[in-house]
């Protein structure tokens, strides 16, 4: 599949705001966090501005961006609808709870509540995001169980770090932001080579035989394409330039996600208050770089059925 | 809306399409576009048509294949449009409602104006039926030829899909795959019709006729395994025959 800029900036931006968002409200309300203006101001605009950049870059590769209010209406039937609709409810609770933080510096009460409105909103959006790939069939990559608790993991593990790189940038001593970050960052990147593992075993029950129905004949090969030049299914779904370098790329996301990520953890754990700050940061930038790397592969190593009436033998 | 009918459509159009008789000519991916061009609703669009790099929307396409090996294989011309799916999933990942299909006769339909051009619809297709217009930035689909089919301005036999009624060997059938005793549902069951891909669970519509098999041994065709003695004996022949052979 075509891993368009777009889209991939969405998933893994929102994906980490959702993160963050969820541990902001979820902490905040458990009364784990300081209640202090700035750091809530900061992280709460660094969690919001995230998911919006997210949700603006989906809009880029639409064909009709002007008439994207209507992607709200079908909440019944569309994933993407459903994942649009939670996406904006989740802003109320987030930015009523966000202003108790920052404008009164309260988080009891009905505060509270708005909290954990919030956090639910996150993961129920999150989910909506990886149901919309889990939900197709043609695509064997994307259409199993490790989808959706795979967006979630990296959700929570890069809003993990941007968590702790903010409190250590307000020199807020919370260890357990650290060892969170190193806890979900073990977990997520664990599932994610099961997932790699698992797929690599799996073949899809569809092929050139099933496909054209040729089967009973023999083999089947593709003699003529239908057309000489490019075409739309070709560019969206017949993507095969990262396949050639998937090890490479593999490595470098476990290396940026999860190697030079939790070592920069353990860096700002273990110095001073300046360091700290440095190391905690450089720590969420690394995991969000390699959390982009991973997202990017999601699409670029996913096969698409068409492909198999395009001379593919596997999808 | 884009739930699916709820009870299912009462008439199911949809095409036959035979292998066994298509020559691969493309004269209906050509009469396709042509007619989808002009006709409802939008033109179907090209970049650069005359170009070196042309691209553009198309609705029909025909495929060719090899199947099998040695003497029993068979070069396979495989015409490939909207299969028109039971449980066509290109209409309920639609977040707009652009995409429906339609209650009265099964067709999947694209409703442009409230299309946003997301593209997930054609992720969704297992079998590659659509595009995105490359100028109008809304996706395309086979329509079944829905202004030429109820057309009353049409005359009768001209009511028909424009493939269908440009196919010169009669590859492509059109009709009614919900009445058991429609032409076109007596040809998938005389010569079993089959689905594509039916593991995905789509039940499309659209059905395919195999290539009948190959009739490869001797006398199977009804014709002399081998031609008579060209040595007449006796008669004119006979002695034509043996003055030449001096």
């Amino acid at each position: 599949m075509n891993p368009a800029p777009s889209i991939v900036v969405f998933t893994s931006s929102a994906g980490a705001g959702y993160g963050l968002l969820f541990l902001l409200c979820v902490a905040g309300a458990l009364g784990w966090l300081p209640v202090e203006r700035w750091f809530g101001f900061v992280g709460f605009a660094l969690a919001l501005g995230l998911i919006t950049l997210g949700l603006l870059a989906s809009t880029f590769h639409l064909g009709h961006p002007e008439r994207a209010w209507r992607a709200l209406t079908q909440w019944r039937s569309s994933w993407l609808s459903r994942e649009g609709v939670m996406a904006i409810v989740t802003y109320v609770p987030a930015v009523l709870f966000a202003a108790g933080w920052v404008i009164w510096q309260d988080v009891a009460g009905v505060f509270r509540f708005l909290g954990y409105a919030t956090a639910i909103g996150a993961v129920v959006t999150v989910i909506c995001t990886a149901m919309i790939y889990a939900s197709l069939k043609p695509i064997r990559q994307w259409c199993n169980v490790w989808t959706v608790p795979l967006y979630l993991l990296f959700a929570l593990a890069t809003g993990a770090l941007w968590l702790n790189a903010i409190l250590a940038a307000f020199l807020i001593a919370a260890p357990w932001a650290a060892y969170l970050s190193l806890l979900t960052l073990l977990i997520t990147w664990a599932c994610k080579l099961l997932y790699w593992q698992n797929m690599a075993g799996i073949t899809s029950p569809s092929s050139p035989e099933s496909a054209t129905g040729l089967g009973a004949i023999g083999t089947v090969r593709l003699l003529d394409p239908p057309h000489t030049e490019d075409n739309y299914l070709l560019r969206e779904m017949g993507y095969r330039v990262a396949r050639k370098h998937a090890v490479k790329l593999r490595g470098l996301s476990l290396l940026f996600g999860l190697v030079l990520a939790a070592a920069l953890v353990v860096v700002g754990l273990n110095t001073g208050a300046g360091m700290a700050a440095l190391a905690a940061c450089a720590a969420a930038v690394s995991g969000s770089l390699g959390v982009l790397i991973e997202r990017w592969l999601f699409f670029a190593e996913a096969k698409h059925s068409v492909t198999l009436y395009y001379g593919a033998r596997h999808v | 809306m884009t739930s699916l009918p709820a009870t299912p459509p009462p008439k199911r159009m949809g095409l036959v399409i035979d292998l066994d008789t298509c020559v691969g000519c493309q004269a209906c991916v050509v009469n396709c576009k042509e007619w989808n061009t002009g006709g409802y609703p939008a033109p179907l669009s090209d970049l650069d048509p005359y170009e070196a790099e042309p691209v553009g929307a198309w609705l029909n396409r025909v495929h060719s294949f090899e199947a099998g090996d040695g003497a029993d294989s068979r070069t396979v011309h495989f015409p490939k449009s909207c299969l028109h799916c039971a449980d066509a999933a290109c209409v309920t990942v639609c977040p707009t409602g652009a995409s429906y299909k339609r209650v009265e006769d099964g067709i999947v339909l694209v409703d442009e104006e409230r299309c946003i051009g997301c593209g997930l619809c054609a992720w969704a297709c297992p079998y590659g039926a659509r595009e995105l217009d490359p100028v109008g930035g809304v996706m395309k689909k086979c329509t079944l030829c829905i202004d030429r089919i109820y057309n009353e301005n049409l005359p009768q036999e001209d009511r028909q899909p424009a493939c269908v009624a440009t196919c010169p060997v009669n590859a492509r059938h059109f009709g009614d795959l919900a009445d058991p005793d429609s032409a076109v549902s007596k040809l998938v069951a005389a010569r079993d019709g089959m689905d594509l891909m039916p593991e995905m669970g789509y039940r499309p519509t659209n059905k395919y006729l195999p290539p009948r098999p190959r009739l490869n041994s001797e006398g199977a065709t009804g014709a002399p395994a081998a031609l008579d003695p060209a040595d007449p004996e006796g008669g004119f022949l006979g002695w034509i025959d043996r003055v030449l052979s001096r």
